[in-house]
């Protein structure tokens, strides 16, 4: 019940907020970041009480109420490691967003409230369901709000920018559902039972080329999410036009959802397809970190720069999950929080740069190390971050995914991590044009104040945990992880992935994976 | 006939019996309010008498009428939208110069005319039903005399439907002439042994295809859709939009599950044909309108094709899918065009873009009840829109119609670009800061019919897209009875 509550809260919440926006100009914000709080806590409770890794499924909690039981669709939620930290991460990123709205927005600030928590709520939903009529429902759920976030609050191009976004995720989507009915249709021929549940799905066995031909279907959706590089080219527009908690939202969560399912719908649901498809995907994969590092590097908006540098890193994500191991899935969990946090690190610094000079150009900023050393310093963390730097949650998401990657494809794992090399030039060239070289500005810079470095501070913190400390992060992933990789399991599991990098948990934590695995064996959910 | 025939006939003789009241009470005095309160309970009393005939079954009225689930089912939706449009006309009538009695007598029977066409199960009544409604449409159209497009509005209309109905009497005359009956049922026996229609026979399901087409408005017979819906008073658009439509698809559909016409690939190719066309057409040429209403017309085209892909399944599952898309898009388009009457003034209807600029900020509960209406006719999930597509897309995957459903996912997309380009323009900055609209130009009362109507519309249509169950359990049950 305590799912059900996650969207419930956000949803009554938004609907408080735009009512409440009558009332008094500032309670919107009040009743936003109340909710927010309020389903952060309940997840860091599921979090803290829940020690993962001596369970024996993969499944925490469990949710499951008929909806429209004529087609059996349930309102069915469920979760596990994956979901949790997804939602983490969703409600870090959604608290943060409506901190840095508080001086941004300034029109129609309720309605703006409405869509925040909206958006948040369809993403919830879409971490947590596990019935896929429910699931394309959410998916859908979060493109509107998310439509007019861009669409009234952007920046001077927005409507364009907010258009082509939501025909690109629409059209996509759409797809997606025809192969969702399609499956629905051939489990129900099999078995005589037709319904939704994911867990049901599960057991349908397909024809090579019906498995090919849904799997097309599903990608679409995820890979244009993502994005992809042939279908990239709404992000740049909409993330750069996008007021910043909308491109916060877009890069470090809308992003997620689409790894997110590809991890857990693509994958266990069309094992031989996607081992067939994996080189191309790979491949993909690779022209995406090279391309987007490319663009990244000649762009000179900034929000247009660090939009590219999202199409590069997301191009390790789906190099990792089609290398179909535990150490590529690992590090591209890892990849979706960090990549979620220090993206949205620097759109919120482009954010603060946006209020106080008014141009995202970066030809134009220059020098502004000594008048606004802190800004400087948190930029200088996350920049450090976006080509990760040892020490830095992205450096061991990266890496985890590049020893996976190695492990199925060499050639490419290569050509990847030249990739890393590129990430470096185009970072640098982030802090030596906005920081040194000589200022070209006349107005003063004021520094952060006590607000914006409420906001910086925590996500400086949560990716150095994320560098220096990955293990939690890792423990709660793994046995969804394991879950998803069941039909893969042709290539054995690495023996104990990460008690390696951080030696002092090693002995015990063998063992405990060791039980693990047995009991994942045994069970048979 | 028979005093239980009289019984299942209420519906339709309560209608009658208000349109000859309202006759008389003109002949005494004109009053606009009580006109209204006539149509309005006689309505209403016709959507009560069927709760009598619920579990009909299947009850024949020789040779002419049946009254089944099925037929129960769509009179009672053509009631009650007849309904809720007439509400919206009395706003909207209320403001204008003309005359405004007559229009209720019009309206009601047309929706007589659309409630014989459902329950027909022969040539002549389907007929009769048929003209009476085009009878009363043509005036309805041209209703406002004034204005400076419903005469061209009004006699398009006429030619138009004249001829398709020449078309559809002809083709029932060759029927006719190769099969020796006009029932349904008849014709069904006489070519059940048919593997392949013969050409005669064929000839004459082409001409009445075309004379249903053209009622349809699918391509290639629907030139006059656009600007009829452009010249008619928004009211009477809705009234064709929907229940002229509505009662039109469903003779059409108890045609051809009896006849089982499903079993001729000539048949199918050409509803197929048909189908995609107007899917195409209708959304392409949205694209390129400035005009609301218009843009509405293109759309209802494409809807058209959507429900015929369900149409085009040949099944139970088919027949559910077009009748629950069917309810959902009666909500829509009238809660759309009831949006636009809402927004008229007395000298011509809010068509324009222009005039939805800024709306929301103008007029936030409007423009809030026109873009749910608008996601739900795009399809958009929590409206009833999004499940009817999705019934739809199911019954075709069912039926793995493949090229039908891509064809519908592709043209959704397509459909999104010129809905959200109205949304668009309602939520943009109005250039000079815009005042909050007056709320009381018209007397509150009247305001308060068209609020509430679209009210109601709107809660209707979201609770339909979040809990759909109880309408499909409606559905099942009243059509399980009707299809043999």
């Amino acid at each position: 019940m305590i799912l059900v509550w996650l969207i419930v809260i956000l949803m009554a919440g938004g609907v408080l907020a735009w009512i409440s926006g009558k009332i008094n100009r500032a309670l919107p914000r009040w009743i936003a970041l109340g909710s927010v709080l309020a389903v952060f806590g309940m997840t860091l409770y599921l979090w803290l009480s829940n020690p993962i890794p001596v369970l024996d499924s993969a499944w925490l909690i469990q949710f499951n109420q008929p909806w429209i039981p004529q087609w059996g669709i349930d309102f069915r939620l469920a979760l596990d490691g994956l979901s949790l930290l997804m939602l983490l991460l969703t409600f870090f990123l959604g608290l943060l967003s409506v901190l840095i709205s508080w001086r941004e927005i300034q029109t129609k600030v309720a309605f703006f409230h409405f869509n925040l928590l909206w958006v948040l709520a369809g993403i919830t939903g879409v971490f947590l369901t596990m019935d896929l009529f429910l699931f394309y429902f959410f998916w859908e759920v979060m493109l509107i709000p998310m439509y007019f976030l861009i669409g009234i609050w952007g920046h001077e191009n927005r409507r364009y920018a907010a258009f082509k976004f939501f025909l690109f995720t629409q059209a996509s989507g759409l797809l997606m559902l025809l192969a969702i009915l399609g499956l629905y249709f051939i489990h129900g021929r099999q078995t005589g039972l037709y319904t939704f549940s994911y867990f049901e799905l599960l057991n349908t066995t397909l024809a090579p080329e019906a498995a090919r031909l849904l799997m097309f279907g599903f990608l679409a959706a995820f890979l244009v999410k993502l994005p992809v590089v042939p279908f990239h080219s709404w992000l740049p527009d909409a993330h750069s036009q996008a007021p910043t908690a909308g491109s916060v939202i877009l890069a470090g969560l809308l992003l997620k959802t689409g790894a997110y399912g590809l991890l857990r719908f693509v994958l266990p649901l069309f094992p031989t397809a996607t081992v067939e498809f994996a080189p191309w995907a790979m491949l993909l994969g690779v022209i995406g970190i090279i391309y987007g590092a490319i663009l990244a590097f000649s762009q000179t908006d900034l929000k247009r720069l660090v939009a590219y540098t999202s199409v590069s890193h997301m191009g390790f994500v789906i190099l990792g999950v089609f290398s179909f191991n535990e150490w590529a899935l690992q590090g591209v969990v890892m990849q979706m929080i960090t990549h979620g946090l220090s993206t949205g690190a620097l759109f919120i610094i482009a954010g603060f740069l946006y209020e106080r000079l008014h141009t995202r150009d970066i030809q134009k900023m220059g020098g502004f190390w000594t008048t606004a050393p802190k800004m400087g310093v948190i930029a200088l963390v996350f920049v450090m971050a976006s080509l990760s730097l040892p020490g830095l949650g992205n450096f061991i998401a990266e890496f985890l995914t590049l020893v996976g990657s190695w492990q199925a494809n060499n050639w490419l794992t290569v050509f990847a991590t030249i990739g890393l090399v590129m990430a470096t030039i185009y970072s640098l060239r982030i802090m030596q044009k906005i920081f040194f070289e000589a200022n070209r500005m006349e107005q003063a810079l004021p520094d952060l104040n006590a607000r914006e470095m409420l906001i910086a501070i925590p996500m400086v913190a949560m990716i150095l945990w994320l560098g220096l400390y990955p293990q939690p992060f890792l423990d709660t992933a793994r046995p969804s992880i394991q879950e998803q990789l069941q039909a893969y399991t042709a290539s054995p599991p690495p023996p104990v992935a990460m008690s390696q990098l951080t030696p002092q948990v090693q002995l015990t934590d063998t063992i405990r994976l060791n039980q693990i695995l047995k009991a994942s064996r045994h069970d048979p959910d | 006939m028979t005093l239980t025939d009289f019984q299942h006939l209420m519906p339709l003789l309560i209608l009658t019996f208000a349109v000859l009241v309202s006759m008389l009470v003109i002949a005494v005095g004109r009053n606009h309010k009580i006109m209204y309160v006539i149509t309005a309970v006689s309505f209403l009393a016709a959507f009560a008498s069927l709760f009598e005939l619920r579990d009909v079954g299947r009850y024949t009225i020789e040779p002419l009428l049946v009254v089944d689930g099925f037929g129960v089912f769509y009179i009672g939706m053509i009631l009650l939208t007849a309904l809720l449009i007439s509400m919206l006309s009395y706003a909207y009538f209320e403001q204008r110069e003309e005359r405004k009695e007559e229009y209720y007598i019009l309206l009601l029977l047309a929706t007589i005319g659309a409630c014989v066409l459902v329950i027909s199960t022969h040539f002549a009544s389907l007929f009769l039903g048929l003209e009476i409604l085009s009878v009363s449409l043509y005036a309805l159209i041209a209703y406002l005399r004034t204005r400076e497009r419903s005469d061209e509005a009004g006699i398009k209309y006429l030619i138009l439907a004249a001829f398709s109905s020449a078309f559809l009497l002809f083709g029932m005359a060759l029927v006719y002439a190769s099969t020796g009956t006009m029932e349904f049922a008849g014709i069904a026996t006489a070519i059940a042994n048919f593997t392949e229609l013969p050409l005669l026979l064929l000839t004459g399901f082409g001409l009445m295809i075309v004379g249903i087409g053209f009622k349809l408005s699918v391509v290639p017979f629907h030139m006059w859709a656009p600007d009829v819906y452009e010249g008619a008073p928004a009211p009477v658009t809705a009234f064709i939009a929907t229940v002229s439509k509505g009662g039109v698809l469903g003779v059409l559909i108890r045609f051809f599950m009896e006849v089982d016409g499903f079993r001729y690939p000539t048949l199918v190719l050409i509803f197929t044909i048909v189908a995609i066309a107007s899917m195409l057409a209708g959304n392409l040429l949205a694209l390129l309108q400035r005009n609301v209403k218009r843009i509405l017309a293109y759309s209802s085209i494409a809807h058209l094709g959507y429900l015929l892909v369900a149409f085009l399944t040949g099944n139970q599952m088919g027949v559910e899918a077009v009748t629950f898309y069917l309810v959902a898009y009666f909500i829509t388009t009238v809660g759309a065009f009831g949006v636009v009457a809402m927004l008229s003034d007395k000298e011509r209807d809010a068509e324009q873009l222009e005039d939805y600029r800024a709306l929301l900020w103008r007029r936030p509960w409007t423009a809030a009840v026109f873009t749910v209406m608008l996601l739900s006719l795009a399809g958009i999930p929590l409206t009833a829109g999004f499940v009817g597509k999705f019934y739809i897309l199911a019954a075709g995957v069912n039926t793995q119609l493949w090229l039908l459903v891509v064809m519908l996912a592709l043209n959704s997309v397509i459909g999104l670009f010129y809905y959200i380009r109205i949304v668009a323009v309602m939520f943009q900055q109005a250039d000079a800061e815009v005042e909050m609209e007056p709320r009381g130009r018209l007397r509150p009362s009247i305001y308060l019919a068209s609020v509430g109507t679209l009210t109601i519309l709107t809660l209707l249509l979201v609770y339909i897209g979040v809990y759909p169950t109880g309408l499909l359990q409606v559905i099942e049950g009243m059509l399980a009875v009707a299809t043999p």
